[in-house]
């Protein structure tokens, strides 16, 4: 329960597990739904993301392609490995 | 966490991205189905942006499908605010677009098709 030092195994901290995440495949879902898939270049404290190489989908299809794309961190709800 | 070598860092911070993109033509999606396209003049961290030359677009659906949509389009000289120039204290009218930074979902270079 208390935090931090005790190694959880596998358990990281989500900043950690972001920082893993750099350089790979992530889905990335906003609060409004629209769903960004990339190769991740960056992430901020604020959850600021550069993505490299993104689709967007809406309602699941295809919207637009983006080379670089920043989406500002206010509108996300998650990031995924894809 | 003070972190010396810049160099050797892989991450550049996300705004980094928006930096090098000052003085090219931007793609901006806003929050409400709308959309900016404009020469970035200047940003700050909290994505305020300065814009010329901007095209706004707005994106309407006229059918209960939600597939059909319609573009509304307009450009800075039909709403161009005015900007305060810390210089000489004046206002002076501007091409310019102030944009506020709540509203910004995305930046990209790149104008989309």
């Amino acid at each position: 329960m208390e935090n931090g030092s005790v190694n959880q195994g596998e358990g990281k901290d989500p900043s950690t597990f972001l920082s893993d995440l750099i350089g790979n495949a992530v889905l990335v879902k906003l609060n409004s739904g629209v769903i960004y898939k990339g190769e991740l270049q960056s992430v901020d404290g604020y959850m600021n993301i550069a993505l490299e190489k993104t689709d967007e989908y809406v309602n699941g299809a295809k919207r637009r392609s983006y080379g670089d794309a920043f989406v500002r961190g206010n509108n996300v709800m998650y990031i995924a490995a894809d | 966490m003070a972190d010396t070598a810049t160099d050797s860092a892989p991450v550049s911070e996300p705004l980094d991205l928006v930096r090098l993109l000052l003085d090219e033509v931007v793609f901006v999606k806003l929050r409400g189905d709308r959309e900016l396209k404009g020469k970035l003049h200047a940003y700050d961290s909290h994505c305020n942006l300065v814009l010329g030359e901007v095209e706004e677009t707005i994106y309407v659906v006229v059918d209960e499908d939600g597939d059909e949509e319609i573009k509304a389009s307009r450009t800075c000289p039909h709403h161009q605010p005015v900007l305060t120039n810390p210089q000489n204290g004046t206002n002076r009218p501007s091409v310019e677009s102030r944009k506020c930074c709540d509203s910004v979902v995305l930046i990209s270079p790149h104008i989309p098709t």
